[in-house]
């Protein structure tokens, strides 16, 4: 069995190297739309294809670190704190979604995505002090669910992949 | 998997319809509501300024932490044009000028805000 945990620990090393990467990437991409907080969510993927290929604690751990790593590299600890902000509630929805096989990984991401986008805002209306910022409900909902869609739709695709591959 | 699939589009439809509504509503309220607009700029939440959107001008506005950010004035429209940050997201963003629209700097703690303002009447006088 040792080579068992051997072989997982390298896959998630290897899951979180990607996030990492995909997280800088994204972060490159110029912002298109002029309204903040919308973006494809690539690193989601990693954190979906852990969900699914290895499971809830893993994945978790990957979503904690994948925070850190990008947060201290290319942030602060204030940028940091929206990060975990939407990393926790997209998580704990992605999670209970998971377990409860609500929906096939599509639906899981979307609603991860959105959720990740509402924390995000909440936690900026209450720094800022300014329920204003609400009026961005509507368009993070919307890109939200379209990214969502899109990673989600990506992730099925791996997923079965990787566990022709990966067995755990 | 059937069942998974129709709660999925029904998701989709649902954060759909919620994101529509609620834009056309946030659209209404504000098209209904702005008149006179002001640029109300706060630094960590406190007000230091308001300039009326109908003159064009450029404040700079001192953020936290000597941060800095420009705001610009034009043609009744509000936007950043310069920014001490490292993301410049308050640059890239559109301009804003409809009551309730805001423009953040989270690095900076600057906020600007377009709210309506009544215009001020005068209530008499005196000789």
């Amino acid at each position: 069995m040792k080579g068992r945990k051997a072989g997982q620990i390298a896959y998630l090393g290897m899951l979180t190297a990607l996030a990492f990467i995909l997280s800088y990437v994204e972060s490159i991409l110029p912002i298109s739309l002029g309204i903040p907080g919308v973006k494809i969510g690539l690193a989601n993927l990693t954190v979906m294809v852990a969900l699914y290929t290895v499971g809830v604690k893993e994945a978790l751990c990957l979503s904690f670190i994948r925070i850190i790593l990008v947060g201290f590299t290319f942030g602060n600890l204030a940028s940091m704190m929206y990060s975990v902000a939407g990393g926790v509630v997209s998580f704990l929805v992605m999670v209970v979604l998971f377990h409860f096989e609500i929906f096939t990984e599509t639906g899981v991401s979307i609603a991860g995505g959105v959720a990740h986008n509402l924390g995000q805002l909440l936690v900026a209306v209450l720094v800022v002090e300014n329920a204003k910022l609400l009026f961005y409900f509507p368009v993070l909902c919307f890109s939200g669910t379209v990214a969502g869609c899109f990673i989600g739709v990506l992730a099925a695709m791996i997923i079965k992949r990787v566990k022709k591959v990966y067995k755990q | 998997m059937e069942k998974k699939r129709r709660r999925e589009i029904g998701l989709i439809l649902v954060l759909l319809v919620v994101s529509g509504l609620s834009y056309f509503g946030i659209r209404q309220f504000q098209n209904s509501t702005t008149e006179n607009a002001v640029a109300v700029i706060f630094v960590e939440d406190k007000e230091v300024g308001r300039y009326p959107l109908s003159k064009d001008i450029r404040i700079t506005v001192s953020g936290k932490d000597d941060g800095e950010n420009v705001v610009e004035i034009k043609d009744c429209k509000v936007r950043v044009v310069k920014a001490s940050c490292p993301d410049l997201i308050c640059v890239h963003h559109q301009e804003i000028s409809k009551n309730g629209e805001t423009i953040v700097c989270l690095p900076n703690r600057v906020v600007v805000e377009v709210q309506s303002e009544e215009e001020a009447e005068v209530d008499g006088t005196t000789h």
